[in-house]
């Protein structure tokens, strides 16, 4: 089992406390790097996924692409962004390339490989209220 | 130019086609190599430190021994002339003369091992630095890496067809609506539960014969009785 699982397995067995009430459900995705999606009951439209790299684990909401970008907005709302990214706890604003998709747009969290299945289970409850508000927040920018 | 800076430069280059790195691979082992020499580097420079420091040690410790030495033969010396033994204090100025070259020679050896010291010291902390530095970039590199890889893997698990991100205000009006469900929900159990409590009290009441309806129904009847019987 890679580390990645081994954790999410930690993760699935918090309390109820830890994972603020909200119901996970894990999903490995196959490819060149460990990715497993997680979607949260009543949020399935905006599901989290966490990777990692040698030194840290990431958790990403992606939020939108370019093409959901109102042009005329699109310098307010990355000067939203940037001033909202120090504010939003835990999580950060970030560009995404995707050679398919073009650039998305996505909330995401940082952590240590170290962290506990509590603090990612924090991270993920957190990064999922983040991206809905970040949505709210960014409607008038976006079409 | 910092790696941030080339990753900036991959990235707004689009040099992240299908398959390729934002860094090219070969960059990257050339990187991860320079910092295992670094580490080495590191390492032989502390045996090096920990000999110097052996040697100055020693040393210290011998000029102590010759310091104890010249106190005790000038004392003989002093000793050696007050009895009038001037031939004697002749060989015990000499036997001085050579400790004191001896001693200045010591002297300059633990002043040089001091400076080696610090000046490794130095270069240790600099190689130091510098590897940590370095591990901060490869880390820039290779998180730009997996993010990348994942954001691959993602799209490539929802097919061609998912090519496009859900629309994000629709996302989030079907969730706000899930949630207002939800809520909508508690609120009707809510009341539910508080209309079922209310119809238990009152079925309570009325199996006890204390409601009203109860009540009624014998106020009726007795009126009923009363015309019957007229």
């Amino acid at each position: 089992m890679s580390q990645l699982e081994t954790l999410i397995k930690a993760v699935s067995n918090v309390d109820e406390e830890a994972r603020q009430g909200f119901e996970f459900d894990f999903q490995p995705l196959s490819g060149d790097v460990d990715v497993v999606q997680v979607t949260i009951k009543d949020r399935e439209e905006l599901p989290l996924y966490i990777t990692h790299s040698d030194s840290q684990l990431l958790c990403i909401c992606y939020l939108w692409d370019e093409s959901q970008v109102n042009v005329a907005k699109r310098a307010d709302m990355l000067d939203a962004m940037l001033r909202l990214n120090m504010p939003m706890p835990l999580s950060s604003f970030g560009i995404v390339q995707n050679e398919e998709r073009g650039d998305q747009y996505a909330v995401f969290g940082a952590m240590s490989l170290s962290a506990t299945a509590e603090d990612v289970a924090l991270e993920l409850a957190t990064l999922s209220d983040n991206a809905l508000d970040a949505i709210d927040v960014m409607s008038p920018y976006l079409n | 130019m910092s790696i941030l800076s080339k990753i900036f430069t991959a990235i707004k280059g689009g040099a992240n086609e299908v398959g390729e790195g934002i860094v090219d691979a070969n960059a990257i082992r050339i990187f991860e190599q320079e910092i295992r020499e670094a580490k080495s580097n590191l390492g032989n420079a502390k045996q090096e430190l920990t000999n110097i420091m052996a040697k100055k040690m020693s040393v210290d410790r011998e000029i102590e021994q010759i310091n104890k030495d010249i106190a005790q033969y000038e004392s003989a010396a002093i000793s050696a002339l007050n009895k009038g033994e001037e031939a004697l204090a002749v060989e015990v100025a000499e036997k001085l003369a050579t400790l004191e070259n001896d001693l200045t020679i010591k002297q300059q050896a633990s002043l040089t091992f001091k400076n080696h010291v610090a000046r490794v010291k130095d270069i240790m902390k600099k190689s130091e630095r510098k590897i940590a530095d370095h591990e901060r970039e490869l880390m820039m590199v290779k998180t730009t890496e997996s993010v990348h890889k994942a954001t691959r893997s993602i799209s490539d698990n929802f097919g061609a067809g998912a090519t496009k991100l859900v629309n994000a205000k629709e996302s989030l009006e079907r969730i706000k609506a899930k949630q207002q469900g939800f809520e909508d929900r508690m609120v009707a159990a809510e009341q539910l539960e508080t209309e079922s409590s209310s119809d238990s009290l009152d079925s309570k009441l009325r199996d006890a014969g204390i409601t009203e309806n109860n009540q009624a129904k014998d106020d009726i009847l007795a009126r009923l009785r009363d015309k019957a019987n007229k």
